[in-house]
């Protein structure tokens, strides 16, 4: 069968053919917004046309099978327009209020979980894991799964403080914004990377590997054509794995994920924050990380308890100190938590004044 | 080894009420036309939980003819094994700005999907794309043919201008200072060779934000980030305010006294703002949507620099442009965005982003070459210690 004819740098299809039509009327017109459950809302526009999203739970990987069914559904309710949001929900765009109550009952009947709207859990951004990276060093989607189960009721009906955003990244590249997350899982190496010379040799190109080294760890070895690591300046990113595959950085034994806390993105009441380290070490636990999920439900539990209404909970950590942040989650205070790689000089106190 | 492999361990992420990648995974087998990709996804997924280790190759260089990127080669490192995942190639479809979607489309999508690879997808990957995970060499040019001809283009990958990506803006939100949909849209068209063909240093990535919420994380992970924002005073509708007040709102607590600049102030159930103090944080608009609204003169704030920790951690983007107007068809916005990259390109090492390469030649040098003075609105603060450079030009200003 002749292929299709192809064309080449065309873009990608033009927004407005995906818009319902109360939306191409009303765009750039809409006045405001309410939450009417933490998995609907309604946007009004100035013209008084109103459009309500149902936002329901996607596990991010969806079979070509499910798409379909979620298509179908907005067909039979939305006359076919869907989205998706930037955390990788699905959103339901409903132009008619009546079908709103079929839509939620048949989401219901099919266990769709609808809710992620407001100041509780959203969907978690996450990385591909064992599922499909090289780099992995644990298995991000299982780690979300695991969670979600757990934390379901703050996506489905509890309120928090604020919205709180979670991430987990499966290694230190950080494909998802770990690093500007309230509460977030990044995957860890503790063990320099083990050589393979031999290798090193054919498959890897000498000063590219050595440039890749942020620490200047790496040597080259002339006489052997291969490199040397100096293993006490090694802080385990992987970053020469990436460009010499040879030079192995994955260590099963060793190998696990660590929690960072208090990032945010918006600049609402205080500016963009990066996450910081909570808890160094958690060892790799498949298939569902146990002591993560329990970690994690600690800090969100103590931050509901103890957080004012609308604080993040970088901006609650700022509040109370984060001396008090170790003492109400009981999390152990180490040696990896004081930075001595680039941000000492900004994060040690140089102050009399502190708790206890 | 053919068929479905035992999989004791991920069949325990079956059970429990948020939706299951297993299960999708499994499902996937049912629908594509090569049931075995999926299994064996499933048979190495299953291995690498008893070992705690990965089993992928790092990607080769496979891809569509006349174009360097939007394919990602991917490889298991037991193809024996699992002969299924043997290739297991990522292609990346750009998506339509704000993720919007018909039936119609996303049923296409996945009909040519099941044809050609394993149908697994992610929606999105973290970049914004449509993601197809898993297929093999040989099927990369169909996919390509059946895709393009239906008005479906590749995304970006490598070094080089990445798909660009963006919040839902003025489609669906009262917040959108600036028609993010369409400028993440018509810059993506703008960039296409360069999205296509990578050519860069590095990877350069571009999101769009409508307004200081910032639901597309531009500030943190877009090399250069549009972020919407507006001159002007704060509009208010004081019988808005008496309607929040009645349905028990504390607006002194919740507003006024959670306000980052206290420009606000709440008396005879009136809220009165001293804009000139205001620094646009979006708080109380956020949370007073009825009752308050961004001033009226809009534009966006353009920052520069933001990545992941790899390699010497973590940069947000800094302020370089602090308001620049957006309106079709965006010149303005396009000739900034052009002289950036044609700075950090001439400049930069293989692997260098531009927020590093910033850091290594200094600031100075990037908003000379940029043509941007320097403003208050870009730091926090002023230098700290008496360590600065004098250029000749400096010099001659007596």
């Amino acid at each position: 069968m002749a292929l299709p004819k192809r064309q080449t740098d065309i873009g990608p299809p033009h927004y407005e053919k995906f818009l319902p039509p109360v939306i191409k009327k009303n765009y750039g017109k809409w006045k405001y917004h309410e939450v009417l459950t933490p998995g609907t809302m309604v946007h009004v526009a100035e013209s008084g046309d109103k459009i309500w999203t149902v936002r329901a739970a996607s596990p991010r990987i969806l079979s070509t099978n499910t798409i379909r069914e979620i298509s179908n559904l907005a067909e039979k309710y939305c006359d076919g327009y869907l989205r998706f949001t930037t955390r990788n929900n699905i959103e339901f765009l409903v132009s008619d209020e009546s079908k709103m109550k079929p839509l939620l009952d048949e989401l219901k009947a099919k266990k769709y979980s609808v809710g992620g709207i407001g100041p509780r859990i959203s969907n978690i951004i996450h990385t591909q894991g064992w599922v499909h990276c090289h780099s992995a060093c644990t298995d991000a989607s299982a780690i979300v799964k695991s969670v979600m189960d757990e934390l379901h009721d703050y996506f489905t009906t509890k309120e928090l403080p604020n919205k709180v955003r979670l991430a987990v990244a499966c290694c230190v590249n950080m494909c998802g914004a770990v690093h500007c997350s309230d509460i977030a899982v990044v995957a860890v190496h503790r063990k320099p990377p083990v050589v393979n010379h031999e290798m090193v040799t054919k498959a890897c190109e000498i000063p590219t590997t050595i440039g890749s080294c942020p620490t200047s760890a790496i040597r080259p070895n002339p006489k052997d054509k291969t490199i040397t690591i100096n293993e006490e300046r090694c802080m385990y990113c992987g970053n020469c794995f990436t460009v010499c595959p040879p030079i192995d950085i994955h260590n099963p034994e060793e190998d696990g994920v660590a929690i960072v806390v208090g990032g945010k993105i918006g600049s609402l009441r205080t500016d963009p924050k990066f996450s910081k380290l909570a808890i160094p070490f958690i060892y790799n636990d498949p298939p569902r990380w146990p002591k993560v999920v329990d970690a994690i439900k600690n800090i969100l539990e103590t931050y509901a308890k103890h957080a004012k209404k609308h604080e993040r909970v970088g901006e609650w950590i700022e509040r109370i100190g984060w001396e008090s942040f170790f003492k109400l989650t009981g999390i152990e205070f180490t040696f990896q938590h004081i930075d001595d790689f680039t941000f000492m000089r900004d994060t040690m106190r140089t102050s009399a004044a502190f708790k206890y | 080894m053919s068929g479905k492999h035992k999989t004791p361990m991920l069949d325990e992420l079956e059970k429990g009420p948020w939706p299951s990648y297993i299960t999708e995974i499994k499902k996937a087998s049912e629908s594509s036309s090569m049931p075995q990709m999926a299994n064996d996804e499933l048979g190495q997924l299953e291995k690498s939980f008893r070992t705690k280790r990965g089993y992928w190759k790092h990607g080769g260089i496979v891809g569509v003819l006349g174009y360097g990127g939007g394919v990602i080669g991917r490889y298991s490192s037991l193809p024996e094994e699992f002969p299924g995942v043997a290739h297991f190639h990522t292609v990346r479809l750009n998506q339509p700005s704000g993720f919007f979607y018909t039936s119609e489309a996303l049923k296409m999508i996945c009909d040519i999907w099941d044809k050609y690879g394993s149908g697994m997808t992610n929606v999105h990957g973290s970049t914004g794309d449509l993601v197809l995970l898993g297929t093999t060499t040989e099927h990369l040019e169909t996919i390509f043919a059946e895709y393009s001809s239906r008005g479906w283009d590749l995304g970006s990958s490598g070094s080089a201008m990445r798909t660009p990506s963006c919040c839902v803006g003025q489609a669906r939100c009262e917040w959108s200072n600036i028609n993010s949909m369409d400028i993440c849209n018509d810059l993506t068209q703008h960039f296409q060779d360069q999205m296509h063909r990578p050519s860069f240093p590095y990877k350069f990535k571009i999101k769009v934000s409508g307004c200081a919420c910032d639901c597309v994380a531009a500030i943190a992970r877009a090399d250069l980030s549009i972020i919407g924002t507006w001159k002007g005073n704060i509009q208010i509708d004081q019988a808005e305010v008496k309607k929040y007040a009645d349905a028990g709102m504390d607006i002194q607590k919740e507003i006024i006294e959670m306000c980052p600049t206290n420009c606000m102030s709440y008396n005879n159930g009136q809220i009165k703002i001293a804009d000139a103090e205001c620094n646009r944080c979006m708080h109380c608009i956020a949370k007073m949507t009825k009752a308050l609204k961004p001033g009226k003169e809009k534009g966006a704030t353009i920052l520069v620099g933001s990545k992941a920790p790899i390699v010497v951690g973590s940069l947000l983007s800094w302020v370089i442009v602090p308001f620049i107007k957006c309106e079709a068809p965006y010149d303005e916005l396009k000739e900034m965005i052009e002289k950036i990259i044609e700075w950090w390109d001439d400049n930069a090492k293989p692997r260098e982003r531009i927020g590093e390469l910033i850091e290594v030649k200094g600031m100075r040098s990037f908003l000379e070459a940029i043509g941007v003075d320097p403003q208050p609105q870009q730091v926090y603060e002023p230098r700290k210690d008496p360590f600065f450079f004098w250029a000749e030009s400096d010099l001659e200003k007596k």
